[in-house]
């Protein structure tokens, strides 16, 4: 063996070295970031969408609200109007 | 100097404010007739009911003469529905069925409407039956 593969080699297993370390920093890390988003779901209010369709709702809350604003124009109709109702 | 001024005006407009009132009254007055007396029978017997789409039913069996009665109010009150939506801006069928809550709301004991699911009830000390929707 040359001097010159000596060192590639020395080189390479010092980079591998280097990357199983790194590695090992990675999933603690993880586990970390894990950890922390449990803590932070346990305390989280959950919001679940209603079962009932929404646009259907919608419209019948918009009929009321035309209703409503108009209740007190047609009671006074009906009252200036007593002969037909 | 200034201050009599404000006061006549005050005045005036009090006054003209008054006989807005006045012609007000007077036009409504001759509108707050009472029911035709062969309205206010077939109302009363519960030949004619109030409908939830704000005009009048025939209940039992149909004649000519009620339903000719009944046709002559309901294009009455389509009038005053269509005049009245407009100034309002609504449509005729939107202030048609307000004016039918309130019509049957107002139901005396023994009259006849009609229940949300389309069938005539008779009218009882209780409250009617009515659309979810009324007020």
């Amino acid at each position: 063996m040359t001097a010159e593969k000596m060192t590639k080699q020395r080189i390479d297993a010092a980079s591998i070295d280097h990357m199983g370390r790194a590695g090992t920093a990675m999933r603690s890390s993880l586990v970390g970031v894990v950890m922390l988003a449990t803590t932070l779901a346990a305390g989280c209010i959950n919001v679940s969408a209603p079962d009932d369709p929404i646009v259907i709702e919608l419209n019948i809350n918009i009929r009321q609200e035309v209703i409503y604003r108009l209740a007190e124009d047609a009671a006074s109709t009906i009252d200036e109007n007593a002969d037909i109702f | 100097m200034e201050g009599l001024k404000i006061m006549t005006k005050l005045r005036k407009i009090a006054l003209s404010g008054a006989i807005a009132a006045l012609i007000t009254t007077g036009i409504a007055g001759p509108a707050q007739a009472q029911r035709d007396p062969a309205y206010a029978q077939a109302r009363a017997s519960g030949q004619i009911g109030e409908k939830m789409d704000g005009y009048l039913g025939v209940v039992g069996a149909e004649t000519s003469q009620l339903r000719r009665l009944v046709n002559d109010i309901n294009i009455k009150r389509r009038a005053v529905y269509a005049k009245r939506a407009q100034a309002a801006n609504a449509t005729l069928e939107e202030y048609a069925l307000t004016a039918g809550c309130e019509a049957i709301s107002r139901t005396q004991a023994g009259e006849k409407y009609q229940s949300p699911d389309g069938s005539w009830q008779t009218r009882t000390s209780a409250a009617p039956l009515r659309d979810p929707r009324c007020p």
